[in-house]
């Protein structure tokens, strides 16, 4: 009855409480979040491969800091970061899984690039112009369903053809400390420039930290919440999670850039409620990073990474690898972890499994490959 | 034989072919210029002489040619711009709002001259919500101006002239109305589009006259109410006992001088202010006075009322001008527009704008003499400016204005609309609101004003909007050279390179050292 009716309201145009953002009703309960980890995300740190013994050659003492805590145990092979604590205590409750030896079919090590393959689903950067997620929307059970993305602009893998929105906070952003520091560093070697840029930040730093456009992914993850969790709401979201280009002090910074995702995750299930045991969350990066260590204290672009899987939805409490192994000649182009798993294969498992279509009909359609053969099992039916 | 011949084409040395040629002609010019074409011209052309380049600009086989040529193709009155009301619409807006608050006026002692269309009965006058009118205006006026602020932003995009299309916002600074006051709000963009855009490659004389007679310039510097304290009118009321009495405003006539002519330093006194005020009395607009009072006129429209005009003859820097009604301050105009000091503060203001904050003296005084020697023809003045050397020097040497800066990055985006961005708002953050430079000054052409710690940390984070918005469409990567080819640092290249996402790259180009100058 009450979806009926919610039917009736949407295709009468209901306006939802958020001003511009109109959302026609939906036909199912499931939620598909991909959040988009952008920059590289070191996966040997995130799930770390402690029962390969190459794994403590390569990378030594090089891993979370050690006021971190320890690293908790999820089998005999791997253990995850201690930053990742709410993405831990979800592994033991059977609702988070990790991907490990995963990587899109794009080999560039260029984050442009990679990223747009990660997004578009093609095979090579820029060969497709939309993204993978807004194919996937018209076979979803109602041609109406909604997505949103939350950022200031669609990202690549929800534009084309398919209606989408996209939500940012009221005020727009501001840059993040990334790009400042970035524009620090092109300004050093340019006397007036470099001199009113150290003034202003010092200046922002005095006017307080909030001022210095800090972002806050757990308020993400709340407000995407808030657009899935509404019955009539949304029913895929995408979340940009930046910084993860990790080239030099790696141990602080990708322990805070996992907290920050740790973050986000609680923030969507505690916001999604009821609506968390019909929830998939993908949070997926457009590569790895080197196995061994540069000469900064961080690594460097590399191949192969992790995929961290979470929701009610999720047949989880497992690592699903077919590791290939960090000795050095098994490394890929002696340098990086082979990927053993295609992230396209996956998407298209967990969209077949969590919306209940015919993973043969999403490979075609969404990723338009014979190559593609989705990854089943790790959706609960 | 022309005084001056100038060479191009000579990428490499001097085609001495040329020079043969041109001592062996029968009366060889007094001045030979060389041009070299340096493979820096197409970066300068389009990016200190333009707008900036787009993505999909094509070089010109000969940018320095080309920039000339750009007034052929210029567009006076392009569509963005035709379809918006122009001067007459807004100015009956401003005259209707007159007339239904004059009965307030009225009951208040503030009541100004007769009107056209006051029909209102002073034995009865009826209860009027001044406050509520005005509002309503401001609101009509504000919309128009935002919406003439986005076809300025349209034209700049999209223009197919972007040299001419700078010089419009050149003169248009020049010519400053500023849209603060509520008279100039809805009018200050139609003076750069019905007085500047028309005159941009004619003579000075015609753009002085056009801006001079503009509704938007009579009403901003208070002309328009401005009489000759021997008129017939102000007669007429002395006779009257009027308890107002109409008398001169000087406004117009100083700034005319100050700003729009001389120069501060050109050797004008007070007297020469108050002898143009008295020669410029009477020059009005029309819908604010009924016959057989004054001449009617259409809304908006420039109109002379001779009973408002001082009688007798002027002297102004030493010259009698002996001239009846609206002649003597136009051949004032006239001779003002091609005064040496005139053709030397306008130089001045050109070479600062395209060569350096402090400009070369050398290229001021060619310049100038160029003024002068042609009676204040533009295009001529341009082609030298076009062929000088020093405007054509490496490095950057100009610190782009918000305004500059802010077009420069949409048309390095491709964009050719701004819709999604808030652009006129954003101007306002970035301090260089469009039309509302504060003062008849207009804005400074110094990099001091514009490169300040805060101003550059908000250029910074607009470049971060702009690239959220289009960031990963564009490959910052193959970008940067298409947008500023000789002068991409390595260090802005690598600073783009190693950005971990589209977005950061782009937006790292578009506040990159190289590109906040030009």
């Amino acid at each position: 009855m009450m979806l009926n009716r919610r039917l009736f309201l949407g295709a009468a145009g209901a306006v939802l409480a958020t001003p511009g953002l109109a959302l026609a009703a939906a036909a199912t309960d499931r939620r598909f979040v991909f959040i988009i980890l952008r920059g590289a995300m070191d996966g040997l740190s995130a799930v770390m491969p402690v029962g390969d013994p190459a794994y403590a050659a390569l990378r030594g003492a090089f891993g979370p800091p050690p006021n971190a805590g320890a690293a908790l145990p999820l089998s005999s092979d791997f253990a995850l970061h201690p930053a990742l604590a709410e993405m831990g205590a979800l592994y033991r409750k059977g609702e988070a899984l990790f991907v490990h030896a995963i990587a899109s079919p794009c080999r560039e090590r260029s984050h442009f690039d990679a990223q747009n393959v990660l997004e578009t689903g093609g095979t090579a950067a820029y060969a497709l112009k939309d993204g993978w997620l807004n194919r996937l929307l018209p076979l979803l059970p109602s041609a109406r369903e909604p997505a949103v993305a939350i950022s200031p602009a669609l990202p690549m893998a929800l534009r084309g053809a398919a209606p989408a929105t996209s939500y940012a906070p009221s005020q727009l952003p501001q840059a993040d400390d990334d790009l400042l520091a970035r524009v620090g560093a092109m300004y050093a070697g340019d006397p007036q420039l470099h001199a009113l840029w150290n003034e202003a930040i010092d200046a922002r730093t005095m006017a307080g930290s909030d001022a210095t456009g800090k972002s806050n992914p757990a308020a993400l993850g709340r407000l995407a919440a808030t657009f899935l969790a509404k019955p009539e709401g949304a029913r895929v979201a995408v979340i940009e999670l930046g910084g993860w280009d990790t080239h030099s002090g790696q141990a602080g910074r990708l322990n805070a850039q996992l907290k920050q995702l740790d973050g986000t995750i609680a923030a969507l299930r505690d916001g999604l409620g009821p609506a968390w045991a019909d929830t998939v969350i993908v949070a997926a990066t457009e590569f790895g990073r080197t196995a061994a260590p540069n000469g900064t204290g961080g690594t460097d672009h590399g191949t192969g990474g992790v995929a961290l899987l979470a929701g009610g939805a999720v047949k989880g409490g497992r690592v699903v690898a077919d590791w290939p192994g960090l000795a050095p000649a098994q490394l890929y182009d002696g340098r990086d972890l082979r990927p053993t798993a295609d992230l396209r294969a996956m998407f298209a498992g967990l969209a077949a499994e969590q919306f209940g279509i015919d993973p043969a009909r999403i490979a075609r359609t969404v990723f338009a490959g014979e190559t593609v053969r989705p990854l089943l099992g790790l959706v609960r039916s | 034989m022309p005084q001056w011949f100038a060479l191009r084409g000579a990428t490499e040395g001097v085609d001495t072919a040329w020079l043969t040629w041109v001592e062996g002609l029968a009366a060889p010019p007094r001045i030979v210029v060389v041009v070299m074409a340096s493979p820096n011209t197409y970066a300068i052309a389009g990016n200190r002489f333009g707008l900036g380049l787009r993505p999909d600009s094509n070089a010109a086989v000969d940018p320095q040619r080309d920039l000339v040529a750009q007034f052929a193709r210029f567009e006076a009155r392009p569509a963005v711009i035709a379809d918006l009301p122009g001067s007459a619409e807004m100015a009956r807006q401003f005259r209707e709002y007159l007339v239904s608050i004059r009965p307030f006026l009225k009951a208040n002692g503030m009541a100004a001259s007769v009107m056209a269309g006051d029909n209102a009965s002073a034995a009865n006058p009826p209860v009027i919500d001044e406050a509520a009118i005005r509002k309503s205006l401001r609101q009509q006026y504000q919309d128009n101006y935002g919406r003439q602020a986005r076809a300025r932003i349209a034209a700049a995009l999209t223009t197919p002239a972007p040299f001419p299309e700078r010089l419009v916002h050149f003169w248009a600074n020049h010519f400053a109305v500023s849209a603060d006051k509520l008279q100039t709000l809805g009018l200050a963009g139609t003076l750069e589009f019905e007085a500047i855009r028309p005159h941009i490659g004619g003579r000075f004389i015609d753009m002085l006259l056009a801006v001079e007679r503009h509704p938007a310039m009579l009403l901003y510097l208070d002309q328009a109410q401005s009489i000759g304290p021997d008129s017939m009118i102000a007669e007429a009321a002395r006779r009257r006992a009027a308890r107002r009495q109409p008398g001169l405003n000087e406004n117009l006539g100083r700034e005319i001088l100050e700003l729009h002519t001389l120069g501060v330093d050109g050797g004008y006194g007070q007297a020469d202010v108050q002898e143009l005020a008295r020669a410029l009395s009477g020059w009005t607009i029309g819908g604010f006075v009924r016959a057989p009072v004054g001449i009617e006129a259409p809304d908006g429209a420039f109109v002379f009322q001779p009973a408002w005009h001082e009688p007798g003859p002027r002297t102004l820097l030493g010259k009698r001008y002996s001239q009846q009604g609206e002649a003597q301050a136009r051949t004032m105009l006239a001779d003002l527009a091609v005064h040496p000091a005139t053709a030397r503060h306008l130089a001045i203001k050109l070479a600062r704008h395209f060569v350096a904050d402090v400009p070369p003296p050398a290229l001021v005084d060619r310049l100038a003499a160029t003024h002068i020697a042609t009676g204040g023809d533009l295009l001529a003045v341009y082609q030298v400016l076009v062929s000088a050397p020093e405007a054509w020097a490496t490095p950057l040497p100009k610190f782009k204005s918000p305004w500059e800066w802010v077009i420069s990055s949409l048309r390095a985006v491709g964009a050719t609309t701004a819709p999604d961005l808030k652009i006129v708002g954003a101007l306002n953050e970035l301090g260089q609101p469009i039309w509302r430079s504060g003062s008849p000054a207009g804005w400074d052409d110094l990099a001091a004003a514009w490169a300040a710690p805060d101003a550059l940390l908000r250029r910074v984070e607009l470049a971060g909007r702009i690239a959220a918005v289009v960031g990963d469409r564009i490959d910052a990567r193959a970008l940067a050279p298409k947008v500023l080819p000789r002068v991409l640092s390595l260090g802005t290249t690598q600073a783009i390179a190693r950005a971990d996402t589209p977005q950061k790259g782009l937006a790292l180009l578009l506040a990159a050292p190289e590109f906040l100058r030009r």
